[in-house]
């Protein structure tokens, strides 16, 4: 009997629970990853919308939709105008959560109330966006608190429509991006920094580096895999940008669609359910984060680390 | 006691990951169903509107009866005029008791922005025939921009079908039932209790400091035309006042005497008329004759309280008595008196050009099982001169009763909010002059793209041109079916 078992396996596997425990996982994720990827590709070779209350096709027309989306060249356009929505947002969010990241992670700083502080600086996150953006829309409107601040100390005579300048928009977009999401990227980074053996900051202190010099010769080295994590998650966050300019703009991207985002774009089509276009529009953009993604981590992660 | 562990582990992601394909399963069913049943439907649609049948999709067996619209106009009108009816604790259902039987009323309301309110019908009404009893869809409402939409398929009703006779609708406006007729086989497929003929409705203070006189008569001499209208823009702005709010304020002045629909053969087309409305706003804008605001926005609201200083505002029945009364508050809770914000300082008059702005159509949606109750109610709401009569004097609305609206004219009605104005005999001119005959199913998409597109060309974000591509561009997006004309 015993013989017969020792035969059979000596030890104990356990790696099939592993893949059991998997299982949910793999379902959902084809259920909700796979499978509409692929189906958004097939769409994307057909006429497929309503015209009224009349369903037009689906007909088959190949790439056609792709043609029709390059031809018109409003691609490169809206890319653009969601990159420069995304940098605007960016550019201040990893200055501030960098700078709020090594004064909180430094025990030299003595910060006090620091859980108090770190749960306030995320609190903005909780917001949803599209409250976000009906808040800004409402103080920013043409009689809203900020234009008669403006009017009464003289700034300017009448008031400042915010939502017709292309400047202005980018920076209330900026704004409520870095407000929500500074946060979040400060506790991604401070626990980075934290990861990093102490005994390097203090063997650092004890040689005499300055501030600067840690930061720049300790801190950023190490800190890197984590500030391409965040980078990438905020650049792939920043091409689906939709519900903040969506909202504060009413959907047009003003002023004359120079704040129209790509996803923006996309649900323009699906004001007619025209699924081959949104479709088409869907795979370009797959691809483009794809290739934006590649690009950086290729020139942010040298071979020889990894 | 391993064994068990593990056989409970295995049970938990069992029951977990069955959830999880339960739903990605239910959610493709849904989806592949209800694409496959619109498809259907739409066939059906336009073979039953070949084979001329006039059995229509509607029984009497129901007993819960379902309204579907976008605000709660219609529903202080049924509250308050249709016989038989209580409202419930909250503001979405009801009873209704009459001699038809007894009916819980349910209301759906979707707000008409973003297209939600047309998603919804559009959604619903396909599957309409076979929803489940206490599902279907009894009763909907429409607006002229889209009404052609619903109005040219089967899943409207024949309203004479259903039981209101040519004599019923004789008194209605013509251009009411023209809106709801389907434009394939002539039929009638919708009525409202409203014409909304449009006017000027102007400060009286403004009036007397600019024109020294707050006289209708006078005031209407001074703006007959749109040559006198810039006239008066002009010594208005010196007086340091806005002729008119915003941008899109007189759009629907132009776009209602147009000469071309704005669709011909899949191709867009943009009439003179609306070309004229471009650039009268231009020159407004930059001779700062408006005050830069957005229809419906925030200032644009303020600009008709008593801190604006806008001449007036181009509106249509309801706008006057439900809008722009409410606006004009400045305790929006108060009493609606003279006295509580400038209550009493408008006065109204014709304008230059006549044009018609909103109105309610009620439909019957194919499928219904109250087929008597619907009819009753669109009897005694939109053809019975009496309930038209008491609606116009509980609310100044303007009713769709051609013989009523004129007895009131007559008379010695008038309105507290306009200073003790009879605008109802003004209205009943405006009426008989709207035409309609250019409307199409793209009116409302196409109008709103191109206020949108053309503010960017009014603030200077665009040229002419440009805007005009921004237009075709966005018409396109919004209409697969449709193009813009060749260069």
């Amino acid at each position: 009997m015993a013989a017969a078992r020792s035969k059979k396996s000596k030890v104990v596997s356990y790696t099939k629970w592993g893949y059991i425990f998997l299982i949910p996982f793999f379902f959902v994720y084809i259920a909700f990853q796979i499978i509409p990827l692929f189906s958004t590709i097939y769409n994307s070779f057909f006429e497929n919308y309503l015209a009224g209350l009349k369903q037009i096709g689906p007909n088959f027309v190949g790439l056609a939709n792709y043609a029709s989306l390059i031809s018109t060249g409003d691609l490169l356009k809206y890319t653009g105008n969601t990159l420069v929505l995304w940098i605007a947002g960016f550019i201040p969010q990893i200055l501030v959560s960098l700078l709020l990241a090594v004064w909180f992670a430094d025990a030299g700083c003595k910060l006090k109330a620091e859980g108090f502080f770190k749960t306030v600086i995320y609190m903005p996150n909780l917001i949803m966006a599209s409250a976000m953006a009906m808040l800004f829309f409402t103080v920013f409107s043409n009689i809203g608190p900020v234009n008669q601040l403006l009017q009464a100390i003289g700034i300017v005579d009448e008031p400042y429509v915010f939502l017709d300048h292309t400047g202005s928009v980018v920076f209330l977009v900026g704004t409520m991006n870095f407000l929500m999401w500074f946060g979040n990227t400060t506790i991604l980074l401070m626990a980075g920094i934290m990861g990093i053996d102490a005994s390097l900051f203090e063997a650092a202190s004890v040689d005499g580096a300055t501030g600067s010099q840690t930061f720049f010769h300790i801190t950023m080295p190490l800190l890197k895999p984590i500030f391409v994590y965040v980078l990438l998650t905020s650049l792939v966050g920043g091409i689906q940008m939709f519900d903040i300019p969506q909202i504060l703009t009413n959907g047009e991207g003003n002023p004359n669609r120079t704040t129209m985002t790509l996803i923006m774009y996309l649900n323009k089509h699906l004001f007619s359910k025209n699924y081959g276009m949104a479709g088409a529009l869907s795979v370009m953009l797959f691809v483009v984060t794809t290739i934006l993604s590649l690009i950086i981590y290729r020139v942010t992660v040298t071979p020889e680390e990894y | 006691m391993k064994k068990i562990k593990s056989i409970v582990a295995l049970v938990l992601v069992l029951a977990m990951s069955l959830t999880m394909w339960g739903c990605g399963d239910k959610k493709t069913s849904g989806d592949s169903g209800s694409s496959s049943k619109g498809s259907d439907v739409s066939n059906s649609a336009s073979n039953s509107g070949g084979g001329e049948t006039k059995d229509i999709q509607a029984t009497d067996d129901g007993k819960v009866l379902n309204i579907y619209c976008w605000n709660e106009e219609f529903q202080s009108r049924f509250t308050d005029y249709y016989p038989g009816y209580t409202p419930g604790s909250d503001t979405s259902t009801g009873t209704l008791k009459n001699d038809l039987g007894e009916f819980t009323v349910n209301w759906v309301i979707t707000p008409s922005d973003d297209n939600a309110y047309q998603n919804k019908l559009d959604e619903v009404l396909p599957g309409n025939v076979d929803a489940a009893a206490d599902d279907k869809v009894d009763l909907f409402l429409i607006e002229a921009d889209y009404a052609l939409k619903y109005v040219n398929t089967e899943l409207t009703l024949d309203v004479h079908a259903l039981g209101l006779s040519e004599e019923d609708t004789a008194q209605m406006y013509e251009y009411t039932k023209t809106v709801c007729t389907n434009t394939d086989d002539g039929t009638l497929r919708g009525v409202s209790w409203q014409a909304t003929p449009g006017l000027f409705a102007y400060r009286r203070s403004i009036a007397k400091d600019v024109l020294g006189t707050d006289d209708p008569d006078e005031v209407q001499a001074k703006l007959g035309t749109w040559d006198d209208f810039d006239a008066v823009a002009a010594q208005a702005k010196d007086k340091g006042y806005f002729m008119l709010s915003g941008y899109d304020d007189s759009y629907r002045t132009f776009s209602n005497n147009v000469e071309k629909k704005w669709v011909e053969d899949g191709t867009i087309q943009i009439d003179d008329n609306i070309w004229k409305w471009v650039d009268q706003t231009k020159d407004y804008t930059d001779k700062g004759y408006n005050n830069k605001t957005s229809l419906w926005s925030d200032d644009w609201a303020a600009d008709q309280g008593s801190k604006g200083k806008v001449f007036g505002f181009f509106y249509s029945t309801w706008g006057i008595n439900f809008t722009l009364l409410g606006n004009s508050l400045d305790d929006p809770k108060g009493e609606e008196a003279v006295g509580n914000g400038i209550f009493g300082d408008w006065a109204v008059c014709a304008g230059p050009q006549s044009y018609y702005w909103g109105g309610t159509w009620l439909c019957a949606a194919a499928g219904t099982d109250n087929k008597s109750l619907v009819a009753d109610i669109m009897k005694v709401i939109t053809c019975d001169a009496d309930v038209a009569t008491d609606i116009t004097n509980g609310t100044q609305d303007y009713t769709n009763n051609m013989g009523a609206m004129e007895a009131l004219a007559a008379s010695d009605f008038k309105s507290d909010f306009l200073a003790g104005q009879n605008h109802i005999a003004l209205f009943a001119d405006a009426a008989k002059k709207i035409d309609i005959s250019n409307m199409g199913p793209y009116d409302q998409g196409l109008n709103e793209s191109f206020q949108g597109a053309m503010k960017d060309y009014f603030t200077g974000n665009a040229t002419k041109d440009e805007a005009t591509e921004a237009f075709y561009k966005a018409a396109v997006e919004k209409y697969p079916d449709i193009s813009a004309p060749s260069k």
